[in-house]
């Protein structure tokens, strides 16, 4: 991840949204891909009831195992993304995450204010590990059924993600979902609304508050295989790179934290090339 | 902690997820991923 790579971020994360999302046909047709490339989990926010998805979303898959009866514990999807999280952390959501790339976009629409953090920024940040635990593990494993199966409450309650990528193309396109809509969907393009609100005044809200796939890959970033280090012989301790963080992080001060999502903005800005990526020395 | 001993815990860290994962796609989680994805997930799309 050089300074070169980081300026082709943006086109990295176009190009692999259209990629596994490339199902086209779905679109128009009103349906979703249904190969067997669907058992493997992409590693970002990626429903997969999205028209046009090859892959599995890992939260979905998660909650689908964990409530399925035969189940309750999912080696399968913590074990992938226990080798993501723990080769690359946070990385996945600054290049591989679908809706993430959609923030970044609506970010850049202009807006008459801008703002770098909310009121409560530290508080608001742990509320993604609050979801992870509740409605993406506990309400799907504990609270479940007569037949013993749970729902996924992420998704059916909260995830953004799942709406914009799924319910609107489908239910756009598809006229019997169309009629079935009722007070939950309401709920759910709420959410979204106020995500893609919340966008044009903040970098990245969903990320930063809300997901809990960014929760999980978060842990690893401290001993990820790809890390950033600080070279004290360099670093003047200027700020420059928290200034160019847009999530506001001191990163030279903390360069693995958990909130990093490896953007490299950071890098870019620093004026003595202090930020380095952690490499074995020869 | 030094940088040897986070890059021993993410190469542990890995292979307990490889070993994790084979374990999973061995009992039937990977055809119930399958199962489950090539549906339209009414929860997702806020229906269900």
């Amino acid at each position: 991840m050089d300074k070169k790579k980081i300026r082709l971020r943006p086109l990295i994360q176009g190009i692999y949204a259209l990629l596994s999302n490339g199902w086209l046909q779905g679109f128009f047709t009103g349906t979703i891909f249904k190969g067997n490339t669907k058992s493997i989990c992409l590693p970002g926010l990626n429903c997969y009831s999205c028209p046009g998805s090859f892959g599995a979303c890992p939260i979905g898959a998660l909650q689908a195992t964990l409530t399925a009866a035969e189940f309750k514990i999912s080696l399968y999807v913590t074990g992938f993304l226990t080798i993501v999280g723990a080769a690359v952390g946070r990385f996945v959501c600054g290049f591989l995450c679908p809706f993430g790339w959609i923030q970044e976009l609506l970010h850049k629409l202009p807006f008459p204010k801008k703002l770098k953090k909310l009121p409560g920024e530290k508080l608001l940040r742990w509320l993604k590990y609050l979801i992870l635990a509740v409605f993406v593990i506990l309400l799907p494993m504990f609270f479940i059924d007569a037949t013993g199966i749970g729902k996924p409450w992420f998704c059916a309650y909260i995830c953004p993600a799942g709406t914009l990528e799924a319910g609107l193309p489908l239910t756009i396109a598809n006229s019997a979902l169309r009629q079935a809509l009722g007070f939950l969907f309401t709920w759910k393009v709420a959410i979204l609304i106020s995500v893609i609100l919340l966008s044009l005044l903040i970098w990245r809200p969903f990320c930063r508050y809300l997901c809990p796939l960014g929760a999980i890959y978060g842990c690893f970033n401290p001993i990820a295989l790809l890390r950033f280090k600080i070279d004290e012989n360099k670093c003047t301790g200027c700020g420059a790179c928290q200034k160019a963080c847009p999530m506001d992080l001191p990163v030279h001060q903390k360069p693995n934290g958990m909130e990093c999502v490896r953007c490299g903005k950071c890098r870019e800005a620093c004026p003595t090339d202090a930020i380095e990526i952690w490499r074995k020395k020869k | 902690m030094r940088e040897r001993t986070k890059n021993i815990i993410a190469l542990c860290l890995m292979a307990g997820g490889l070993v994790a994962l084979i374990a999973g796609i061995l009992r039937g989680e990977a055809a119930d991923v399958l199962r489950k994805a090539t549906m339209i997930c009414l929860e997702c799309i806020g229906i269900g």
